[in-house]
């Protein structure tokens, strides 16, 4: 490592490399609370030229490496183990077009999903997922994790809204995948790269879709007695044809937490779930579908419903949503955000049962997600210096893990595998099919350098063996 | 030695499962995901090509091979979740039957593929083929939330699963779809639903195809969201002029306003189809793709469309021509392999990709279903395919021999 030390400095520069111990401390987490490993070395690059030049270096050293944009990804993905060297593309963050007659941007990978938003906004578009990290997060760790966010619902997800990226290989050889329009050059090569957790290289220009701002949104708060009560106006809403562009839930756990912060919205604390719907389009459909909307949530037993269409009403429905996590740090010190999706229709039977888990493990859990395409977020409170806490902390999100799988869901929508869930894969996936996952990411790297030790479970990666049925 | 290769696949599924085609060739048609590896497995062993085929509607069954393996048995739709908007089918289910049975229960899959309306779902997604409707909701591969794909070596890899957002994994579904059989078959697909829409109507303009492109363009700049958006050649609307065809869905409220300001829009004049005719409009125009022996698209933008299907008219012909309002242009004639080539490259010095959707195997052997690769791509593919089909049974010509 120290041999390879003056060779990163010559590209980037001795200011662009980091590798004392304090330096490195900054670089040992993402967003995920449990796992904690700084790497050897970070470097930093500057530019397009300098992350290849980079690879190839380490390609040549034969030193696995970990991508990281902001860090703030929730599955431990973005941390690398002591031998790994961190290349951090932060510095990379330029928004370098964009074409508002083609809806298109080019952003570096370092660039943060909230600020291309800004940047489309004078042409009156949008970049449609929001992750709620956005002010802080990147485009390149978006197509890494295939971020989703609230508005995914109507949008789609980050693979929904990349056309185009230039990657470095783990060889540092370059390939060019997709084109501008979004046509795949072959096979949907772009398709598989989002998602692959920065284990297929790096992405170092990523070509963007915009989407027009709607024309008129509406937001309506409601409130409900009972978690099922709210999940059966949820299904109601979708099954009526209607799309939201998102459809949240929170449980009473969580609205308390926002109501006794100083981010209070003024949600009522003693409803059992409290659902935001928000509908955007054409002035018609936002005030036609709101009516049907509004019924559904009526006939379905809400409590009481507010509406609001000016920006600064809707802002004040959606701050306690926005803020929950930050709310909920008054909980405990340290939140596990967890993530699984279930079938809509399994979402009060699955909430049922996470509820139990949390007894049993005798820990704070709270509910934030996204109803509308039954994405899960169980927030288990504790404070990661109490190492049986933690213990509790890691049984109990097993166990959610399985209940969600067990009503036919999965182990995360939009947080990815990291190195948190890797070992839930066999829940979802056979040996042929992770076997298959192996086979792929070798092909864009053989020597498994890039992100070694994420996504994939360890004893699952044998060699795909010729022949597999006989 | 077709002698020997019907009598292994009969030891394998039974006389029933394997029978000869018209040209002598054992064909077979496994009915579950199992035995379909099975046969993939045996034949990767021999070193037999394969040759794949679904409905018979799309492709046509003529490339060279020792036996060929139809989806045709596995036609069943599996299951149907009205309160998950999930559905489960078989690769070889016909469309308007899926379409039938959703319908029945209030819900819709969003697709409009071109071809016959029997065509078989696996063919749907192998070639990634959508219609008018990607317009408002997207490509196939939006569709598909998950699969069961048995490789050329006979290994099910189950990709995906029925749930509408995951990201466990890495996304091996977006290979297949689109894939055209390359990387291993489709034998089951979890597909995402809608609800029926309310409301559905359709308008149609003639006019000179300038003008209707810039419609065309001025709809999407208002930002008004018609589910389609499609404009015809002559030909293929079988009209004087160009067509340009706008496909409203969805609340009565909504489909309504959308309506009153597509007909502000654009300097064109619009006409509502009655609503008994608005069914066979659009299943006439995705026929007209059978109309010629070769169908191609093209991944142009919509500012290129114009360029863009001048350069058609001049490498080819004007003929049956579609062509998406986001972009996106499909062609349908009959065409030699040097011009196709010489389009191809015209196309990529343009950065658009050029995919042959369907042609006869002597095309298809020639030119591939991609090609003009750029930089870095097809070394991936070819190691993509050694990894899913390592002895090379599946006889899919992804890429031109020349």
């Amino acid at each position: 490592m120290q041999s390879l030390l003056p060779h990163l400095e010559r590209i980037t520069g001795p200011r662009w490399v980091r590798h004392r111990r304090a330096e490195l401390a900054t670089y040992a987490m993402d967003g995920l609370p449990t796992r904690e490993s700084p790497p050897a070395a970070v470097v930093m690059p500057g530019t397009r030229e300098e992350v290849i030049a980079i690879v190839r270096e380490l390609h040549r050293a034969g030193v696995p490496w970990v991508a990281r944009g902001a860090g703030t990804g929730l599955s431990g993905g973005a941390v690398a183990d002591p031998a790994a060297v961190m290349i951090t593309l932060t510095r990379l963050n330029r928004i370098l077009s964009i074409d508002p007659a083609r809806r298109r941007a080019v952003v570096e990978p370092g660039a943060v999903n909230a600020r291309l938003s800004e940047a489309a906004l004078p042409f009156g578009l949008a970049y449609a997922p929001d992750p709620s990290s956005q002010a802080a997060c990147t485009l390149g760790g978006n197509v890494a994790e295939n971020a989703g966010g609230p508005h995914c619902l109507k949008y789609g997800v980050t693979a929904n809204h990349i056309t185009e990226l230039e990657v470095v290989l783990p060889d540092g050889s370059t390939a060019r995948l997709g084109s501008r329009g979004g046509e795949a050059w072959g096979p949907d090569l772009v398709g598989l790269f989002v998602g692959s957790e920065g284990m297929f290289g790096i992405a170092v220009e990523i070509t963007t879709r915009l989407v027009p701002l709607p024309r008129a949104v509406r937001t309506s708060l409601a409130d409900f007695g009972s978690i099922r009560a709210a999940s059966e106006a949820v299904s109601a809403i979708i099954a009526s044809g209607i799309v939201p562009a998102a459809l949240e839930m929170m449980d009473q756990v969580c609205v308390r937490a926002v109501e006794a912060s100083i981010y209070a919205a003024g949600y009522p604390t003693d409803a059992a779930a409290v659902l935001l719907v928000e509908l955007d389009g054409s002035e018609e459909a936002v005030v036609g579908d709101g009516a049907v909307v509004d019924n559904l949530l009526a006939q379905h037993g809400a409590r009481s419903i507010t509406s609001a269409s000016s920006p600064a009403e809707r802002a004040r429905l959606w701050q306690g949503r926005k803020k929950a996590f930050g709310a909920m740090g008054r909980l405990a010190p340290d939140l596990a955000v967890q993530d699984a999706v279930v079938p809509r229709s399994a979402l009060p039977a699955v909430l049922d049962a996470v509820g139990a888990i949390g007894r049993r493990h005798e820990l704070v859990v709270s509910n934030v997600f996204h109803a509308g395409d039954g994405n899960l977020h169980p927030n288990i409170s504790f404070d990661r210096r109490d190492a049986q806490l933690a213990a509790r902390v890691h049984q109990a999100s097993g166990e959610i893990m399985e209940a969600c799988v067990a009503a036919g869901g999965s182990i995360t929508g939009e947080h990815g595998v990291g190195s948190d869930k890797r070992d839930y894969m066999p829940l979802i996936f056979d040996a042929a099919t992770l076997d298959a996952m192996c086979a792929v990411r070798r092909v864009f790297d053989p020597l498994e350098r890039a992100n070694p030790g994420k996504v994939l479970p360890i004893h699952a990666c044998r060699e795909w063996r010729a022949g597999g049925v006989a | 030695m077709s002698d020997a290769v019907l009598t292994r696949l009969r030891a394998l599924l039974g006389s029933a499962g394997v029978e000869r085609e018209a040209d002598g060739l054992p064909r077979a048609t496994p009915d579950s995901s199992e035995s379909f590896a099975q046969v993939c497995h045996v034949a990767s062993e021999e070193g037999w090509r394969i040759r794949l085929e679904g409905q018979g509607t799309w492709l046509p069954a003529d490339a060279p091979a020792e036996l060929a393996l139809s989806t045709r048995a596995l036609d069943q739709v599996v299951s149907v979740s009205p309160a998950d908007l999930v559905a489960t089918v078989q690769a070889g289910a016909p469309l308007d039957e899926v379409r039938r049975r959703l319908a029945d229960q209030g819900m819709w899959l969003a697709l409009d593929p071109p071809g016959r309306p029997d065509r078989s779902i696996g063919s749907i997604l192998a070639t990634a083929t959508a219609g008018p409707l990607r317009y408002g909701f997207g490509s196939v591969r939006d569709h598909v939330l998950g699969c069961a794909v048995v490789t050329g070596d006979g290994r099910i890899v189950r990709a995906g699963g029925r749930v509408v957002k995951n990201v466990a994994g890495y996304d091996v579904t977006k290979l297949h779809v689109g894939g055209f059989g390359g990387f291993g078959v489709i034998t089951e697909v979890h597909l995402r639903l809608r609800a029926l829409p309310r409301a559905d109507v359709t308008f149609t303009a003639l006019g000179p195809r300038d003008r209707l492109a810039a419609a065309a363009r001025a709809i999407g700049a208002a930002s008004l969201s018609p589910s389609a958006l499609e404009m015809f050649s002559p030909a293929l609307a079988a009209e004087a002029e160009w067509m340009l065809a706008a496909r409203l869905t969805g609340t009565d409220s909504a489909v309504v306003g959308e309506a009153r300001r597509l007909s502000a829009t654009g300097d064109v004049t619009w006409q509502q189809l009655r609503a008994d005719r608005s069914a066979a409009f659009w299943g006439l125009t995705a026929r007209a793709a059978l109309a010629g022996p070769i169908t191609l698209r093209l991944g142009v933008l919509p500012d290129g469309l114009e360029e863009t299907i001048d350069l058609v008219g001049h490498d080819l012909d004007e003929g049956l021509v579609s062509a998406g309002g986001m972009g996106g242009l499909r062609w349908t004639g009959t065409t030699s392999v040097e011009r196709l080539r010489s389009l191809r490259r015209a196309m990529a010095a343009r950065e658009i990709p050029m995919t042959i959707e369907r042609a006869p195997w002597e095309v298809r052997r020639e030119i591939g279903h991609f090609g003009a690769y750029r930089e870095g791509v097809g070394q991936l593919v070819s190691k993509l395919r050694e990894a899913f089909d390592p002895k090379g049974a599946l006889q899919v010509a992804l890429e031109g021999s020349g």
